[in-house]
């Protein structure tokens, strides 16, 4: 590609990553749409008017809610509903707004992840650091192990065993005395009740990240001290701290950047329900999770769409600064 | 290093190769490098332990815990210590009202870790829970493994279209978080039978979270088996055999096939922790497995209620699912060093 610089190949890449990206959403959308509209055997319509309605009742809900409408049409009318006029309501509370609900549940989950993302990406560095530092001795195999734990630990139930410890076998010691009960304080009223409502939560949250961060971080550091630019610095006389946290570090750290742009969306997209439900906070998470339970349709479509948004985003976000760093990735 | 430098035939040495190491196949070698490793052999023998005290469920439901851990004992008594005593009582804390179940007797007998709300034996029902947690990890397992390879082995070799749509269709499959797909695949097939041809899945059998589970993972999987393929396809020896005129799908099979083995092999304990772990997940938020059938994840939603009085219910569960789940992970870990330690997996 002679002619063109740096500049336009990267805003090729990125028009060619956006167009991708709404093609993926386009699809998420009719996928989910799919599952509860047109599976075999599903009908909305008998599901809204109840298990015991007569046909009459669902022939007049089918008309209400317009499922009588062909499929596209309706998928077009509910993602009109969505995103244009905005004012998609909920087929179990016909009252309910869909997108100021999940206005109102973002903050939950942005806190909850926040928080737990900054855990876990210092603790996750900490950990691959020190025991690349301390290959194959005793503190790099302990910290591994501990970082398998970490991973095969189911998170609700990490998070059931905390509450059981800090909300009721140890609560009235002086150790988890100031641990607040369960469920979300906003930030704007109460910034020290935000930190302690969420502060067990964002641990619980961290600790499988920090297993797998920690774990891939030091198998990369590893690897980036077997290159001959690791041997250049060595032979300038740099110190092996140096070596590993200036040169090695800044190396692993793209693959680090990647994971974390990846799930960093899953999580805001409402990938920490367990954590949310566990601890009460009514996150998006929950919300997606009660909207399933209620087969609120309109609600599911609404929450799994915001849900991939952010994935989508993220992942896009994650190749554009890719190819912007890395010339190769450009040219597919 | 043991310093011991790769020795050399002398000028003149008649028998080299006697001094050569003896020439082990791949397979082989790999075999013996697992052997060696004792924290993966200590993870497999604790991983039989687990299957075969979970496979003698019905055993120990007859002979040890006495009880049907599928029935409800509400009004049940047992004798301990000479006395007899309800299996469910009168709490005692609070305002006194609601029943609280019987607390761990901690002897191998009936009760051993206490009573859930159904005043059902919860060491029975987490040995049956086991049964269904394991089943679902290991047949979920098989399907996303064989799902992947095959994917990731079209795509990548035959390129194209194929590989066009298969990788659209894997990107949308990617961008769902896992937890939200599984969870609405289940909630709809649950009210409902699923019908694939001859058959027929109804919402409460075990098959439906096995292939939810199954299906939902494939792209973890297929993705880096098709980068593999990819470049395993431009690779010399595949272009030798490509221009002596083998077939295809000869090349497929005998060349490429055998490749990316090791990968899928690497992956397997991998995705049963994973698979396992989601098992646990679903059950828990009540769209798993269905009751009256148990799972651990069912038997911790069990245990919610119960958990500032009767903790154990909840907590044992748990338990076995860290042991098998780290089980299945340090095993993983000894595969891939033994199989293929570059191998880039984000476990």
């Amino acid at each position: 590609m002679q002619g063109r610089g740096p500049w336009a190949e990267v805003t090729g890449f990125v028009v060619r990553r956006l167009l991708h990206m709404l093609f993926v959403l386009v699809g998420i959308s009719a996928t989910v749409f799919l599952i509860f509209f047109a599976t075999p055997g599903a009908d909305p319509a008998a599901r809204i008017a109840g298990r015991n309605a007569t046909p009459d009742t669902v022939a007049a809900v089918r008309r209400e809610f317009g499922l009588d409408k062909p499929l596209p049409v309706q998928y077009a009318m509910m993602m009109d509903h969505l995103l244009v006029t905005r004012d998609l309501t909920s087929f179990v509370n016909r009252g309910e707004r869909i997108v100021p609900e999940i206005a109102e549940a973002a903050p939950v989950t942005l806190s909850l992840v926040l928080g737990a993302a900054a855990i876990w990406v210092v603790f996750g560095v900490l950990v691959g650091v020190v025991a690349a530092a301390f290959k194959d001795t005793v503190i790099d195999r302990g910290l591994m192990v501990a970082g398998l734990v970490g991973v095969s630990v189911p998170v609700f139930w990490l998070g059931e065993v905390v509450n059981l410890i800090t909300q009721s076998r140890l609560h009235d010691t002086f150790l988890f005395s100031w641990v607040p009960a369960l469920g979300y304080v906003p930030l704007s009223q109460n910034p020290l009740g935000w930190f302690a409502a969420l502060v067990l939560p964002w641990i619980t949250l961290a600790v499988l990240y920090i297993g797998i961060y920690g774990r891939v971080l030091r198998a990369n550091l590893i690897e980036a001290l077997n290159e001959d630019y690791i041997r250049t610095a060595r032979a300038k006389g740099l110190s092996d701290w140096q070596v590993l946290t200036r040169h090695a570090l800044r190396c692993s750290l793209i693959s680090f950047v990647t994971m974390f742009g990846l799930d960093f969306g899953a999580l805001v997209g409402g990938g920490a329900l367990l954590t949310e439900v566990v601890f009460g906070l009514q996150g998006v998470g929950a919300l997606t999770y009660r909207a399933l339970e209620d087969l609120d349709l309109p609600m599911i479509m609404a929450t799994v769409i915001y849900a991939s948004f952010f994935v989508v985003v993220s992942n896009a976000a994650v190749d554009i600064l890719y190819a912007a760093i890395d010339p190769r990735v450009r040219e597919r | 290093m043991s310093g011991a430098e790769p020795l050399r035939a002398p000028a003149g040495w008649s028998e080299p190769a006697r001094l050569a190491p003896p020439a082990l196949g791949y397979w082989a070698g790999a075999f013996r490098k697992l052997l060696r490793n004792p924290s993966a052999l200590a993870s497999f023998a604790v991983l039989m332990l687990i299957v075969l005290v979970c496979a003698a469920a019905p055993y120990y439901a007859r002979d040890v815990s006495h009880t049907d851990p599928f029935a409800s004992n509400v009004g049940g008594s047992i004798m301990v210590g000479g006395k007899s005593v309800d299996v469910l009582q009168q709490a005692t804390n609070g305002l006194g009202l609601g029943l609280t179940p019987i607390g761990p007797l901690w002897r191998f007998g009936p009760y051993a870790l206490g009573a859930d709300d159904q005043g059902r034996d919860v060491a029975a029902r987490l040995l049956y829970g086991g049964r269904n947690s394991l089943l679902i990890g290991v047949a979920s397992t098989l399907i996303c493994l064989s799902l992947a390879t095959l994917t990731g082995l079209v795509a990548g070799f035959f390129g194209g279209l194929t590989d066009r749509v298969i990788s659209i269709l894997l990107d949308i499959l990617w961008a769902f978080p896992i937890y939200l797909l599984a969870i609405s695949l289940s909630i709809v097939l649950i009210n409902q039978s699923l019908v694939i041809g001859p058959l027929q899945i109804t919402g409460s059998s075990l098959a439906l979270p096995i292939l939810i589970i199954g299906v939902v993972y494939v792209p973890y999987v297929a993705r880096p088996i098709r980068g593999q393929v990819l470049s395993l396809r431009n690779s010399e020896f595949v272009l030798a055999a490509t221009g002596l005129g083998v077939p295809r799908f000869r090349i497929l099979w005998r060349d490429i096939l055998p490749n990316v083995l090791s990968t899928v092999i690497v992956f397997a304990p991998l995705m049963m922790a994973l698979n396992i772990l989601t098992e646990a997940a679903l059950s828990f938020l009540s769209v798993g497995v269905q009751p009256p059938a148990a799972s651990w994840g069912t038997i911790i939603r069990d245990g919610e209620g119960l958990l500032y009085t009767q903790p154990m219910v909840a907590v044992a569960p748990g338990i076995a699912i860290v042991l098998t789940v780290l089980a299945l992970n340090i095993l993983g870990d000894g595969l891939r060093d033994a199989l293929d330690p570059r191998a880039k997996l984000r476990i």
